[in-house]
């Protein structure tokens, strides 16, 4: 089985700050990190390649620094890297980075491509399903518990609002996969050496022959009109002491209101 | 200070660091209250390869040596000496395999223990026999094809969880220790039980227990090296593993050493941060003193060992004396620091001093190592360096 681990080199979101006259993620300086639902999608990857002897590769899209994403998917025991870059990528939203990597997979050949549920920078959630409708293959997304997988079929949990679904298909297909499937491992020292040597295949668009409108700038819908962060409330009041001391409180404020 | 560490070397640093952030600090307050080994740790440094470390490639390990196995030690013992207690006992009851094992016992065992898929531990303290190693009273009496071991062994680091374990007892007892042999015993072997499991003062995340045999018969080829040998044995593999002590004093008082700075950083007091009295200014100058001090002299010695240097007896005394002691001293203080605070349960500086008095104590008190270098120091010709 080849199992394609789609993942995103994001800053740390927990060091980030914001610039705030153009209200973006001010990157200098931030530590680059796996995004972390594509560590539980790898980590999912590896488990049935522990069990199976599945091959596992990892593919990003992003500029030529984000090969230290891929060697570190590599520590943790990935077969094989690709590193999708080219200046026509550019600029791409999640329309064109779906299409370009959608593209890339087909070239590399898949049974399964697994992705995390999000990327907590941009956090849309809709690489992955994208992908899949590009390759016009079936996906369960928010997988957060594989009960069978084969060469043919899978039988997974989709976690929902209000419980989760027992959801079959056939395979190939494409997985989004949420926190509580498993708890990624450590890279190993052997794997970290393997990695410190590993080809990082880097794919260009020589390579895939895709559209110039299909990627980069000319290739996304999205427009950005405007980015604000949303206006605080200032009027706030906070209950504090022992709960039942909060709820008298809360009581008051709320007859006061004429709530209740 | 850089130690100059070649790239391998610095991602050992950094994966050993990882462990102990991700996977040791979560759990270590949990672990030392509920004095439960931890196996999950164990689990996940076994798949980082750490326990394969120190193992010949030949034998699915990554071929490092003694300054390797020194620096994940000491990442480890930064956060929780117990569960480096259990990494580093672990290499101790190898060594024995490691130094004198035949090629078929090396097969046997150093790919499971490379893989971390058996843990290993070694047996030599008995009751009467502590300080005073030659008292071994555990008897190996030859009968047939093999050998039938009766005794207790006692304060066996890894004891129950280990499946390997590495023990010393008498062949002969008319030959004092040189009638001492090694053997190795597998966990499940007809006769061989544990006894009971000691509540201890500090590192206990570890876990220490009694051995006992009784009419535990074991084959020819877990003889390791050849009768007579045990002592030889026991005395080279805790030379090999002691420069490992230092580096856990090394660690631990690094480890309380932080604690105190950023609290003295911090904790104001008549008006300021603590850190600007010259009182504890000064007190955390001889903390950065002591461990960078006892750091180049483990760090130093690990690579003498490393260099295949024949007798390393003096130098791994020297190095674990110093940093241990370093180890107590510092952890101590970093109570004293943090006074009131420091004294809670709530931060971690208690236990690294109830922790850290052990390595004071435990593979030779540090009264037996300075007689080790006094005795070494006698013979008119040693010129004493």
């Amino acid at each position: 089985m080849n199992i394609t681990v789609c993942i995103k080199q994001v800053p740390d979101t927990s060091e980030v700050r914001i610039n705030p006259e153009t209200n973006t993620l001010i990157r200098d300086g931030v530590p680059s990190i796996i995004n972390p639902y594509d560590l539980h999608a790898l980590e999912a990857a590896l488990s049935i390649k522990d069990a199976t002897g599945a091959n596992v590769s990892v593919l990003t899209m992003g500029p030529p620094q984000a090969d230290s994403a891929l060697k570190e998917a590599v520590a943790m025991g990935a077969d094989d890297a690709y590193l999708l870059t080219d200046r026509a990528f550019a600029g791409s939203d999640t329309w064109a980075t779906a299409n370009t990597l959608a593209t890339a997979i087909r070239k590399i050949g898949f049974d399964l491509i697994l992705c995390g549920k999000q990327a907590i920078d941009g956090d849309t959630a809709q690489v992955g399903p994208g992908i899949a409708e590009f390759l016009s293959i079936p996906h369960i997304a928010y997988v957060s518990k594989i009960d069978t997988i084969t060469e043919e079929c899978v039988r997974v949990h989709r976690l929902m609002d209000d419980g989760y679904d027992v959801v079959e298909s056939s395979t190939p297909l494409l997985m989004t996969i949420v926190k509580e499937l498993n708890s990624p491992r450590l890279p190993s020292l052997k794997g970290k050496i393997r990695a410190k040597k590993a080809e990082i295949k880097k794919i260009s668009n020589s390579d895939i022959e895709i559209k110039e409108n299909d990627t980069g700038l000319p290739g996304s819908p999205t427009q950005v009109k405007n980015i604000f962060a949303p206006e605080s409330k200032k009027d706030r009041k906070t209950i504090e002491g022992p709960p039942p001391d909060q709820v008298s409180q809360l009581v008051d404020i709320l007859r006061s209101l004429k709530c209740i | 200070m850089d130690y100059f560490l070649d790239e391998e070397q610095q991602m050992i640093v950094d994966l050993a660091q990882q462990i102990a952030v991700e996977k040791i600090l979560p759990v270590r307050a949990e672990l030392d209250e509920k004095e439960e080994f931890p196996t999950e740790v164990i689990k996940a440094m076994a798949q980082a390869d750490m326990f394969g470390l120190f193992v010949p490639e030949e034998y699915g390990g990554l071929g490092k040596g003694s300054f390797e196995l020194c620096l994940a030690i000491e990442e480890l013992s930064k956060k929780c000496l117990g569960i480096s207690t259990s990494y580093a006992a672990n290499a101790l009851g190898t060594f024995p395999i490691l130094l004198f094992g035949t090629k078929e016992q090396k097969e046997t065992y150093l790919p499971d223990i490379a893989a971390g898929k058996r843990l290993v531990a070694f047996g030599l303290t008995e009751a009467n026999a502590g300080s005073d190693a030659a008292g071994v009273q555990t008897t190996a009496v030859k009968d047939g094809d093999g050998y039938i071991l009766n005794g207790t062994k006692q304060w066996i680091t890894n004891g129950g969880e280990a499946e390997i374990y590495t023990i010393i007892a008498m062949t002969d007892r008319s030959r004092g220790p040189r009638g001492a042999s090694a053997f190795i015993v597998e966990k499940g072997a007809d006769g061989f039980t544990f006894g009971k499991k000691e509540k201890k003062m500090g590192i206990r995340a570890s876990t220490t227990c009694e051995l006992v045999f009784n009419d535990c018969r074991v084959t020819k080829e877990s003889l390791i090296s050849k009768e007579g040998m045990g002592f030889i044995v026991a005395m080279k593999t805790l030379d090999q593993a002691r420069v490992g002590v230092g580096a856990q004093g090394v660690g631990v008082a690094q480890g309380a050493f932080e604690e105190a700075l950023e609290f003295s950083r911090n904790r104001v007091q008549f008006g300021k941060s603590i850190i600007n009295f010259q009182a504890i200014q000064h007190m955390l100058s001889d903390m950065a003193i002591q461990i960078e001090a006892a750091r180049s002299l483990v760090y130093s010695v690990a690579r003498f060992v490393d260099s295949g240097a024949k007798d390393i007896t003096r130098p791994s005394a020297i190095a674990k004396t110093f940093a241990t002691d370093i180890g107590m001293k510092v952890t101590t203080d970093a109570v004293q620091i943090m006074g009131g605070s420091g004294y809670m349960r709530e931060y971690p500086v208690e236990k690294m001093m109830r922790d850290a008095k052990i390595l004071q104590i435990y593979e030779g008190t540090n009264q037996i190592q300075r007689n080790v270098i006094g005795q070494s120091l006698i013979r008119p010709s040693v010129k004493g360096k």
